[in-house]
C-alpha cells in the first residue's frame, strides 16, 4: 500500500500481529467491534463469523467497529469491512479510526451495491418451459441435419461431377487416420468378438453334440450383422468424435468464418473429403473386421476338437453371397452417417474450449443411436425383401 | 497487495545474470536489473525479442538455461513445493488473451484462486470476488461467461482474477493487444488507478507505445540483435536523448532505413 508505507507503518508480513475481535458496549447504548492485527484472506476467517454473530446479537442499536488496531488490511481484509457495514441500513454500522490508506481502499466501493450481486443468475424455469425448450432445440436439431443432409448431398454431387474440384491431398491423409490408424484396434475387437462369439455359444451346443453348428453361428452374425456394426461404432467413437474435435476447433478459431469469407463452402472444404475417405475406409475395414473375427471363430472352435477346414466348409455351406452383401452394404451408409455426424457437431460447436468437448460428445452419441437405429431399418428391409 | 516496505526503493524483483531460451538456445543472456516496490515497470521491444519468454521465465513457467529471478528475496527457478507455492501466492498474472475459464462466469473465475487458497466461507469469497470485479468496473457482469463480454472486459476480468488473492506483483503480458484505442486507454487508466490506490506492483510486458507512455515508471528495452536490454529508464528521456539510434527508431515508429 503506497500511501500506507509512507505514513509510516512498520509491521513485518513475515512476523504478523495477531488478528482479533474484541465486543464490548458502550455507555450510551452502541455495539464496539475493536478489530486488531491483520485482516487478510489468511487470518479473517474466524474474526468475520465473530463479527456477523456480534452484529446479529444486537439488535435495534448502532454499531462502531473500531480499526484503530488494524495493522495491516488488504482486498480481503476490506471485504470483511464491507459486508460488516452492510449487515444493518446505511448508517447503523460505521467504521472508525481505519488508517487513511485503508481507508483509501474502502472508498473505492459503493458499500451497498457491493453487497448485493448486481448480476444474479436468471430466474430457473418450470418444468413446461424447460420441456418446451428442449422440444424446439431438438426441432431446431432436426432442421439443422436435414439442411445439412442436403448441402451434403449437393456438394457430394458436385464432387462426383466435378473430381478434379476435391481436394484429394485432404482425401488421402484422412484416408490414413481414419483407415490404416484404426487397423490395430479394429482388429483387436474383432479378434475378441469372434472368440467370445464362439466360446460362449460353444458351452451351451456341445451338450446337444451341436458345437459344429457354431461355425454357421459366427459367421452369418458377424458378415451380416455385427462386423459391420461393431466396425462402425468402433470408428463412430474414434474418427467421428475427432472429426467434430477437429472441426469444432477451427470453428472456434475463426478457421471456417475464415473459410467462408474466402468464398470458399466449408461444406465442400471440409465435410467432403471426410466422407470420402470414409467412404472409402470403412467398407474395407468392415471386410478386414469380418475375416479376423471368423479367424477368431475358428482358432476358438480348434479348442471344441473343430479343425479349421471344417470350420472353412461349414461357413462357406451357410454364408452366401447375398449374406456377405447385406453387411457389405451397410458399411457404405454406415460411414456416411460417421463422418456426416461428426462433422456437423464440429460446424454446431459454439464458442469455449468445453464446446469442443461437447461437440465430440454428441458426435459420438448421435452417432451411434443413429447407426442403430439404421441398422434396425436394415433388418426390415432385408425381411421384406427376403435377403 | 499492501505489504509493508521499508522504503520507497524496496526492490521487489531481481533478475541476475539471467539466459532464457528454448531447447537450450538462448534467446536473451546475462539479463540483469531491479524491478522496485509499487512501480509500474514495463519490458518493451520489438516483435520476436523476447519480452513474453523473459516474462515466462518471471513468472516460473519456464526454466531459465542460467541464473536467477528473485520475488520478494525467494528465487522462483530453485524454489520447490510449499515454497514455491508461498512465492505463486505473492505474484498474479493477466495472460495475453485473458484465459479466463470459458465454463465458469466472472465471478467463478475470481472465486477460484480464492477457494483452493483461503479457508473462508462461500459467501465471504463471493462478496471478494464481486468487490473485485467492481474494481474493474465489472460489477454488472458477475454472472457472465467470458464468452458473452468484449475482449476489453474479459482483459479486465483476467486482471481481477490476477488481484483475487491480493498479490504483491502483478505481470500482464500485451494488456492492450487487440483493444481499440478507447479501450486500450481506459485500460491504461485502470493499471494507473490499481496502481496508485492499491500500491501494487505492476510488471507489463507491451510494445504498444501510447500504452507505455500512459502508465510506465520504468522500462527495459529488448533488442534480440544483442540478445540483451539495449536501453532502460524513464520511457520519455528514452525517446528524446538517447544516443542509441535503434531506441529512438523504435520510440519515434520510424521503420528501419532499408524499407522507408
Amino acid at each position: 500500500m503506497l500511501h500506507w508505507f509512507r505514513d509510516g507503518a512498520r509491521v513485518s508480513p513475515r512476523n504478523p500481529a495477531v488478528t482479533a475481535l474484541a465486543v464490548s458496549d458502550a455507555p450510551d447504548g452502541r455495539r464496539v467491534l475493536a478489530l486488531s492485527g491483520r485482516l487478510d484472506a489468511n487470518s479473517i476467517r474466524d474474526v468475520w463469523a465473530e463479527g456477523r454473530r456480534a452484529i446479529a446479537a444486537a439488535p435495534g442499536r448502532r454499531v462502531v467497529v473500531d480499526a484503530s488496531k488494524v495493522d495491516y488490511c488488504d482486498g480481503a481484509g476490506v471485504a470483511l469491512l464491507v459486508d460488516l457495514i452492510s449487515r444493518r441500513k446505511p448508517g447503523e454500522v460505521q467504521v472508525a479510526n481505519l488508517a487513511p490508506a485503508f481507508e483509501t481502499l474502502l472508498q473505492q466501493f459503493d458499500l451497498h451495491a457491493i453487497a448485493h450481486d448486481q448480476d444474479p443468475p436468471p430466474k430457473r424455469r418450470g418444468t413446461i418451459d424447460e420441456v418446451g425448450l428442449y422440444a424446439a432445440g431438438m426441432a431446431a436439431d432436426m432442421r439443422a441435419q436435414i439442411v445439412f443432409i442436403g448441402e451434403t448431398t449437393a456438394a457430394l454431387a458436385h464432387a462426383l461431377l466435378h473430381p478434379a474440384s476435391v481436394r484429394w491431398k485432404d482425401v488421402w491423409r484422412i484416408c490414413e487416420r481414419v483407415g490404416a490408424d484404426a487397423l490395430p484396434i479394429v482388429a483387436l475387437i474383432s479378434f475378441l468378438l469372434g472368440v467370445i462369439l464362439a466360446f460362449e455359444s460353444a458351452i451351451p451346443m456341445r451338450r446337444f453334440g451341436a458345437e459344429i453348428f457354431v461355425a454357421d453361428l459366427v459367421g452369418l452374425a458377424m458378415l451380416r450383422e455385427l462386423g459391420p456394426l461393431m466396425t462402425a461404432i468402433l470408428l463412430a467413437g474414434r474418427s467421428g468424435a475427432a472429426f467434430a474435435a477437429e472441426i469444432g476447433t477451427m470453428t472456434v478459431n475463426q478457421e471456417v468464418d475464415a473459410l467462408t469469407t474466402m468464398g470458399l463452402d466449408p461444406v465442400r472444404f471440409l465435410v467432403t473429403p471426410r466422407i470420402i475417405a470414409a467412404l472409402l475406409m470403412t467398407p474395407l475395414l468392415t471386410l478386414f473386421a469380418d475375416l479376423i473375427s471368423l479367424i477368431g471363430g475358428a482358432v476358438t472352435l480348434t479348442s471344441f476338437s473343430i479343425p479349421y477346414v471344417t470350420f472353412i466348409h461349414e461357413v462357406e455351406g451357410i454364408v452366401d453371397y447375398a449374406d456377405f452383401m447385406a453387411g457389405f452394404v451397410k458399411s457404405f451408409v454406415f460411414a456416411i452417417l460417421i463422418a456426416g455426424i461428426g462433422c456437423l457437431r464440429g460446424l454446431q460447436t459454439s464458442a469455449g474450449a468445453s464446446s469442443v468437448g461437447d461437440a465430440a460428445t454428441r458426435a459420438v452419441v448421435s452417432g451411434i443411436v443413429l447407426l442403430v437405429a439404421v441398422d434396425g431399418l436394415f433388418s426390415i428391409i432385408y425381411y421384406v425383401l427376403d435377403i | 497487495m499492501n505489504e509493508p516496505r521499508d522504503d520507497d526503493d524496496k526492490v521487489i524483483i531481481q533478475v541476475r545474470d539471467l539466459t532464457v531460451g528454448y531447447a537450450g538456445v538462448p534467446l536473451l543472456e546475462h539479463l540483469n536489473f531491479d524491478v522496485k516496490a509499487g512501480e509500474i515497470f514495463v519490458i518493451l521491444g520489438g516483435s520476436g525479442s523476447g519480452k513474453s519468454t523473459l516474462l515466462k521465465h518471471m513468472i516460473g513457467l519456464d526454466e531459465p538455461i542460467a541464473g536467477s529471478v528473485l520475488i520478494d528475496g525467494d528465487d522462483i527457478v530453485t524454489a520447490e513445493g510449499d515454497a514455491r507455492r508461498a512465492i505463486l501466492r505473492r505474484i498474479g498474472v493477466m495472460y495475453q488473451s485473458g484465459a479466463l475459464f470459458g465454463s465458469m462466469t466472472l465471478s467463478e473465475n475470481v472465486r477460484l484462486p480464492l477457494e483452493e487458497y483461503t479457508d473462508l466461507t462461500s459467501d465471504e469469497i463471493e462478496l471478494i470476488a464481486r468487490m473485485k470485479l467492481s474494481l474493474v468496473g465489472l460489477a454488472l457482469f458477475t454472472g457472465h461467461v467470458p464468452a458473452e463480454i468484449s475482449g476489453g472486459m474479459q482483459k479486465r476480468a483476467a486482471i481481477a482474477r490476477a488481484m483475487a488473492l491480493d498479490p504483491m506483483i502483478l505481470f500482464l503480458d500485451e494488456p492492450s493487444a487487440g483493444l481499440d484505442p478507447i479501450t486500450s486507454a481506459e485500460l491504461d487508466a485502470l493499471i494507473k488507478r490499481l496502481s496508485r490506490n492499491l500500491g501494487v506492483t505492476f510488471v507489463v510486458v507491451t510494445h504498444e507505445l501510447p500504452s507505455i507512455f500512459a502508465i510506465a515508471d520504468r522500462v527495459i528495452m529488448l533488442d534480440r540483435r544483442v540478445k540483451g536490454i539495449v536501453a532502460e529508464g524513464d520511457p520519455r528521456k528514452l525517446r528524446d536523448e538517447s544516443k542509441d539510434a535503434w531506441v529512438r527508431q523504435f520510440f519515434n515508429r520510424e521503420a528501419e532505413p532499408a524499407l522507408a
